[in-house]
């Protein structure tokens, strides 16, 4: 019995250090070279593996972090600056900063706003709603409500408001992978320029229906009077097929586009203080006046001159 | 006569054809018709006439604007209102003519007169052309322009003409209807198209459900003298009206995947399409009008109704023409219970596919909460098309667009087999749709990059 046992536990002890012997030799044999650079990367990396980068996991982009010759094409949105700066600094690379981002539902179409014109019992999903008809309400542009970004997002970071019917984005949360913005097939969500302490202003709508039609579908809607574009000092705003849309990029925040637009399809958020239309409106109207006087006064100065030219002659 | 069917797969829903002894009656026309200018597959029409223009039942209002698209006639005479987009079945805007109805006055050359010409004079070109102006489309449901399918690409040669007269679909009973009231003009359709197609045999395929049809279409052959014409009685097996399914069921032969039926020298077309090209060559007359079934439990069998309706009515005119909506209809469908969809929009008009509104109770459309696979195989069994929806679902879920490919998810024909067979209510049809619709961009993509 002893003895059984003692040459069980020989056996298998000698049999454990020769295959690790070839192991050992076969790891040394068929060793691949990798940068140790891609290990390091990765471990700075945020690790979620959500693809928002456009690779296929965080291995994936430091490897391509790693190959790269600049790091202009590879950008972790959800990692952001922060990381960016310690992927760099492990390579030895350049990095521009880049602004953060967030995910922007630009859809109003609440229950109140957006009256429902038949019933939905169909699958619960935007993708399938979408490839049958135009949805349940009269509006053939704007969210589904079925939640399809919700799913997308990897991060919780969206959720359906029960009382709008409409997906919310937590800020805090979203890493502007854009996840949600493909998974839209009606195109509502939007990656923004999160703006400075998060304010900035959008067109909460996508509906590109003459005004008629696109107010009787839905009383937030974007109708495309073109109002805002004209207020606009910065010539951020731009209306396209019946839909103004704002070039964050040229916005200053002034809000009087906001204070101006006819149904409140614009949106201005996270802002300190409340609107105060009727002090945009003067302040807009100040401004107006005072263009006319000085146009009148240049049409004066003008008329002057030429008489004076006159009596030269 | 032996009953033939398709080899794979396939279901028995129950029958429902409610409304089959109701002759077709013709609707009334109503003060205003609204003409899409999207009603066959492929680019839609062109408007070719201006606000405020009169025009006559007949003439043309659009024409084609590529290889795969149609001619658009007015249904009625009067004045052209606005043009304009409108709310489709589906609430997708599409440009509409408004046309305010005025007599009821047609353009110079249409022969009205019910009389049969039997004897077919023009040339093939001729009437390929007549065809083409008449606006002719498939009226089986695909609505595919009928003078490109009959002129079949140079090299491929059709062996057999078949006419669709199955009618698989639950509840709709247009086609039977016309194969009894109207069976020598569609014979004679079949001739010309016969003629066209170089004097190939035809077979009029009609499920054993229909004895009448087979019987009436049976005597006023016999009554004709065509001789390569066969009347083929098929068993009752849902869907034998498609395409790839009917060309097995009669000639033995399966259609390739990707593959179009001339392949297999086999062209398919409708019985309304038959009596449409007869229409458009023998009389000269557009196709602006078709026959369409309003059907269902929930409404009273005196109401129920087979009318040859114009195109461009308002879906609600015709819904009021038969009594009006029933309280208890939950859904109202265009089409068959099967493959057709739910109207969003009563405001819709009707156009040249249309073939039914069907009533439909909150308990018979009503959807089961979904459960999970147990893999029972069911669907696999009911495809026709040798799929197998359960694994496709799983690869969806996953988003395996290769795997969706190499399973032959693009061969789907959207009959709803699967979904009908399901135990555990998967929605398997409507998941399979979408990801159809993204692995045929691919396909096609990949096909473009190939051909630069």
């Amino acid at each position: 019995m002893t003895v059984t046992i003692i040459q069980t536990i020989a056996v298998l002890t000698l049999l454990g250090l020769l295959l690790a012997l070839v192991l050992f030799l076969v790891a040394k044999k068929f060793k691949v070279e990798e940068d140790p650079r891609i290990d390091e990367v990765e471990k700075a990396m945020p690790g979620a593996n959500c693809g928002g980068c456009g690779f296929a996991g965080c291995r994936a982009f430091a490897d391509a972090a790693v190959k790269a010759d600049s790091l202009e094409k590879v950008f972790c949105p959800v990692g952001g600056n922060d990381v960016m700066k310690k992927v760099a600094a492990i390579l030895g690379k350049e990095v521009a900063e880049k602004a953060p981002m967030v995910a922007v539902v630009r859809c109003n179409g609440s229950c109140q706003n957006r009256p429902l014109v038949n019933d939905w019992d169909g699958v619960r999903s935007c993708k399938v709603k979408a490839g049958i008809y135009t949805g349940d309400t009269g509006c053939a542009y704007g969210c589904l409500g079925c939640g399809d970004c919700v799913a997308a997002c990897a991060f919780g970071a969206l959720s359906m408001d029960p009382e709008t019917g409409l997906p919310v984005v937590d800020e805090s949360k979203c890493t502007a992978c854009g996840a949600c913005v493909k998974a839209c097939p009606r195109s509502i969500i939007e990656l923004r320029n999160k703006g400075p302490r998060g304010m900035r202003v959008y067109v909460s709508c996508v509906n590109k229906e003459k005004g008629p039609v696109a107010k009787k579908a839905c009383k937030a809607a974007c109708i495309g009077c073109g109002i805002c574009a004209k207020t606009c000092t910065h010539g951020a705003i731009t209306v396209e097929a019946n839909l103004a849309y704002i070039d964050y990029s040229k916005c200053k925040l002034c809000r009087e586009c906001e204070a101006l637009c006819p149904t409140g399809a614009i949106h201005g958020v996270n802002f300190p203080k409340e609107l105060d239309k009727e002090a945009v409106k003067a302040r807009i109207n100040e401004r107006k006046r005072k263009a006319q006087e000085a146009a009148l006064a240049a049409k004066e100065a003008a008329t002057k001159e030429v008489a004076n030219e006159k009596t030269d002659i | 006569m032996k009953k033939l069917t398709f080899s794979i797969g396939g279901i028995h829903p129950a029958d429902s054809k409610i409304s089959r002894d109701c002759r077709i009656e013709e609707l009334p026309l109503p003060q205003t018709v609204y003409v899409s200018m999207a009603q066959h597959l492929g680019a839609p029409a062109t408007p070719v006439v201006a606000v405020g223009d009169k025009v006559l039942a007949g003439q043309v209002i659009g024409q084609p604007s590529g290889f795969i698209s149609a001619f658009v006639h007015s249904p009625v005479s009067g004045t052209v209102r606005s043009i304009a987009p409108r709310a489709d079945l589906a609430g997708r805007p599409q440009t509409h003519v408004e046309i305010a109805v005025e007599g009821d006055e047609w353009a110079e050359g249409i022969d009205l007169s019910p009389e049969l010409i039997t004897e077919i004079t023009l040339s093939r070109e001729e009437m390929l052309e007549r065809i083409k102006n008449a606006g002719v489309v498939g009226l089986g449901g695909a609505t595919f322009p009928t003078h490109v399918k009959l002129n079949p690409a140079p090299g491929s040669k059709a062996e057999c003409l078949i006419i669709n007269g199955a009618e698989c679909e639950p509840y709709l009973t247009s086609d039977f209807r016309i194969m009894l009231e109207r069976s020598k003009e569609i014979l004679v359709g079949v001739a010309i198209m016969q003629k066209i197609l170089g004097d190939c045999p035809a077979v009029v395929g009609i499920e054993e459900n229909k004895p009448e049809a087979i019987e009436a279409m049976g005597r006023a052959l016999s009554e004709l003298p065509y001789s390569n014409i066969r009347i083929q009685s098929l068993k009752k097996r849902y869907p034998q009206g498609g395409e790839k399914q009917l060309i097995d069921a009669v000639m033995r032969r399966q259609v390739k995947s990707g593959g179009l039926p001339i392949s297999v020298g086999a062209v398919v077309q409708n019985v309304a399409t038959a009596l449409a090209v007869y229409e458009a060559v023998q009389k000269n007359k557009p196709l602006v009008s078709n026959t369409l079934t309003i059907t269902g439990d929930c409404l009273p069998a005196d109401r129920q109704r087979n009318f040859l309706f114009r195109i461009g009515v308002p879906l609600s005119f015709i819904a009021e023409q038969a009594g009006g909506v029933p309280d208890d209809a939950a859904k109202i469908i265009s089409g068959g219970p099967m493959m057709g969809r739910a109207i969003a929009n009563m405001e819709a008009t009707t156009v040249k596919g249309s073939s039914s509104l069907l009533y439909l109770t909150e308990e018979q459309t009503r959807r089961k909460p979904e459960g999970a696979c147990i893999r029972c195989g069911r669907c696999s069994d009911a495809c026709p098309m040798g799929l197998e929806p359960f694994l496709l679902n799983r690869l969806i879920k996953t988003g395996d667009v290769d795997g969706l490919e190499q399973n032959a998810i693009q061969d789907c024909i959207e009959c709803g087999c699967c979904l009908y067979s399901c135990p555990a209510n998967i929605p398997l049809l409507d998941r399979i749709r979408v990801s159809k619709a993204q692995v045929m961009g691919i396909i096609r993509a990949r096909a473009a990059a190939q051909k630069k």
